[in-house]
């Protein structure tokens, strides 16, 4: 089989299963959903995240049809699903109680819905043990609801909303009363159903970790409005915002005046040669002083009318190290490698009296404005010795938090803002080498961070 | 220590307040009647010691249940009791589960105002609220009025005096016996439940069938043997509402006492009226644990 890439969102001949048309939905004077539009596509794994109020929840009612849109529509398969009430549409829905029905067996739970569409009994039969063998259900057919585990009933919600096959599957908040251990394997266990079933999902979801792991696409939301939908890569490593940086996993924001820097290679050198430069007062010259005593204009003249005829012509050309061996230059260009640092972007000030953080990826038309960098904790290095690095900043470790395979540092930079580096535990804790008020390096990479504008 | 005195103190009520009053009824329904005060024979005198403990278990016997059986009118009015509690059950669970439903279905702020105005009647004596629906349900009362000025009706109904009163007395009075548990049922059941019959294809209509009325189930039966349990041996209502032709053991109870001045007779009916209602009782219970069963 070919790995193609599944993004039908990319391709611009593939239909939308559901497409939200100027949808705005009103509760009184509040309101939930603002004007939004996108689209959803088969066989997708879709996460609506965001805050508990943000509308995530309303948009899933929305398609499951407890709720109609105030203005706009939105389409099913290309049809306008608004005149079809929740028991006439091709979409079933995982509730966040997952609402079994405490009276009915595993099993009549499970036929529920295939006993409404009046299917025979043989048929009934066939799909609920269908049903039970996916969701690994078997000997727990004939329990009652409150006979059974949290994971399990989790699983009966789930092989009740799909025993129907529908075309959409609509999941609220389907692990939120699972523990972290069990929530993790059942993620794992949802794509994988999802897959073997091919059936469309739209999981709403206050878990950014399990929106990241499941999804396909995740639609951040804030207040009524779908602030970016992507996948979870472009929304982990480029968000659009400062909110999504912030909602999504850990972030450190560091404000500042963007200024352009100058295109081209040129602009290389000059920022390689500036950036050393900053830290000259710190570390003495010496390097860079000629190593052999040089006369001065008297002793020349002297030199030149007297010992000249007695110790021989003077060698004005000063003294030079032999030329470096083969494997002392490749040494060389290693060191300075990961240095380089790509042309043009932006920097960004950010603080008085320090350097300021060069962001190669940034866009110079952001220059001038006020902007923020995003740089997300496990890209920031953390050491005592200054590193070759684009942005180096110095700092003192303020906190630890250790999180057995990672450890968090929290180190307040010059002007006091707080960042957090992280750091995977490959030694023993007895033996590491920072610890608390220690004086430190941060730095980060010229593309490590996200140019955000205001 | 500490526990089994907390246990024995409901024990010890049942046995002051239940059990040595049966036992004595007991005793009256083996009697036979004399005219006198006590109006029964034999009473324990203990000065003739042990003679005259034996004398009074020789004067106890069955006779009066016996007697029961020959005369027709007792088990007539035992089964015209069942008839009509059974129907006044029906009626009180067809106007109260309604009522439940709309409560539990109010907005969270209406319901302590709508709870209040189910237990509202309780503040005024039964006998008043029964007294007064004689004046409504007259053949002059305000129903009739109102009917005959509203033109519905040209000749005014007659009601009172008639089973129709007793039933409208017994749905009236027991009502929020009805009400209280179906309420408790539902609203403890989960919105989402009836959502989720929606989604898998119910109609409302299916869902409430196949989801509120199962899950109100406990709350249904218990209500209806709060309501049927009182009402078989219910004695003010038929006797004020009823007139002559309503037919119920309790009348017929208060009959043989006070008119007739049968003790032990009555007796021997409260005694078999006790068995009859053992057999509810019993289910309700069973109902009770199950409900309890579910829950845990």
């Amino acid at each position: 089989m070919s790995q193609t890439v599944f993004e039908p969102w990319n391709d611009p001949d593939a239909k939308p299963l559901i497409q939200f048309k100027n949808v705005t939905k009103r509760f009184g004077e509040f309101t939930a959903i603002d004007n939004q539009s996108f689209d959803i596509y088969e066989k997708e794994f879709f996460a609506l995240l965001g805050p508990s109020g943000c509308g995530k929840t309303t948009m899933m009612r929305m398609l499951a049809g407890f709720e109609k849109p105030t203005e706009g529509t939105i389409l099913l398969g290309g049809q306008d699903i608004a005149p079809f009430p929740p028991n006439k549409r091709a979409v079933n829905m995982m509730f966040q109680s997952y609402a079994l029905f405490p009276h009915l067996s595993v099993w009549d739970n499970i036929a529920f819905g295939l006993k409404r569409d009046g299917k025979s009994k043989d048929e009934i039969a066939a799909r609920v043990e269908e049903m039970l063998k996916l969701t690994r259900l078997e000997q727990f057919a004939r329990r009652k609801p409150h006979q059974i585990s949290g994971g399990q009933r989790q699983r009966v919600a789930l092989a009740r909303s799909l025993a129907k096959a529908p075309k959409l599957l609509l999941l609220d908040e389907p692990l939120g009363a699972l523990d972290a251990k069990l929530r993790q394997a059942t993620q794992f266990e949802l794509m994988d159903i999802q897959e073997k079933t091919g059936t469309t999902f739209v999981i709403v979801t206050h878990d950014q970790e399990e929106a990241m792991t499941v999804a396909s696409r995740v639609a951040v939301m804030d207040t009524g409005k779908i602030i970016q939908a992507d996948t979870p890569q472009v929304i982990y490593e480029a968000p659009a915002s400062r909110y999504v940086a912030d909602f999504i996993g850990d972030v450190n924001l560091i404000d500042g005046m963007a200024e352009a820097r100058e295109g081209g290679a040129e602009a290389a050198s000059t920022a390689e040669s500036e950036t050393p430069a900053q830290f000259e007062a710190e570390i003495p010259a010496a390097e860079t002083a000629p190593r052999a005593p040089q006369p001065n204009e008297r002793g020349k003249w002297l030199h030149d009318k007297l010992f000249k005829y007695i110790l021989g012509p003077r060698e004005d050309a000063p003294k030079q190290l032999p030329p470096p061996t083969p494997e002392e230059s490749k040494a060389a260009a290693s060191a300075v490698q990961p240095y380089a640092i790509a042309p043009g972007g932006i920097t960004i000030h950010w603080a008085e009296g320090q350097p300021p953080l060069i962001a190669s990826n940034g866009d110079p038309a952001l220059a001038g404005k006020r902007v923020t960098l995003a740089v997300r904790p496990e890209k920031l290095g953390i050491s005592k010795d200054r590193p070759e690095s684009a942005n180096a900043l110095r700092g003192k470790v303020i906190d630890i938090a250790y999180l057995g395979n990672l450890s968090t540092y929290h180190v307040e930079l010059a002007n006091g803002t707080m960042v957090k580096a992280q750091l995977a535990n490959t030694r023993r804790v007895a033996q590491r080498d920072i610890t608390w008020e220690d004086k430190v390096w941060i730095s980060f990479r010229d593309t490590a961070g996200v140019v955000l504008g205001e | 220590m500490r526990r089994a005195t907390l246990i024995l103190l409901p024990y010890l009520w049942l046995l002051a307040l239940f059990l040595v009053p049966f036992v004595i009824v007991l005793k009256i329904s083996l009697s036979d009647i004399e005219l006198a005060i006590p109006p029964y024979t034999p009473t324990l005198d203990l000065s003739e010691g042990w003679k005259g403990l034996r004398d009074f278990f020789a004067g106890l016997d069955f006779e009066n249940f016996v007697f029961l059986t020959t005369d027709d009118l007792y088990w007539k009015a035992y089964l015209s009791s069942l008839q009509i509690a059974s129907i006044a059950t029906l009626c009180t669970l067809l106007v109260g589960y309604p009522i439940a439903y709309g409560m539990a279905n109010a907005p969270d702020h209406w319901r302590p105002t709508l709870m209040m105005l189910v237990i509202l009647p309780f503040w005024t004596s039964f006998l008043i609220r029964v007294y007064s629906w004689m004046g409504i349900l007259s053949t002059e009362g305000y129903l009739n009025q109102l009917l005959l000025s509203l033109g519905l009706i040209s000749e005014p109904l007659t009601i009172l005096n008639t089973p129709v009163a007793v039933y409208i007395g017994i749905v009236y009075t027991y009502l929020p016996f009805m009400i209280l548990p179906i309420y408790s049922a539902l609203e403890r059941m989960d919105g989402s439940l009836l959502e989720a019959a929606e989604d898998l294809g119910c109609s409302r209509i299916k869902a409430f069938w196949l989801i509120t009325i199962p899950l109100s189930k406990t709350g249904i039966i218990a209500g209806c043997f709060l309501v049927f349990i009182p009402t078989i041996g219910e004695f003010v209502i038929p006797s004020l509402l009823g007139g002559s032709q309503t037919l119920m053991i309790g009348k017929v109870l208060w009959e043989e006492f006070f008119n007739n001045r049968d003790w032990p007779v009555a007796s021997a009916v409260a005694v078999v009226l006790l068995l009859i209602l053992i057999i509810p009782i019993v289910l309700f219970q069973r109902n009770e644990q199950k409900q309890r069963e579910a829950e845990g």
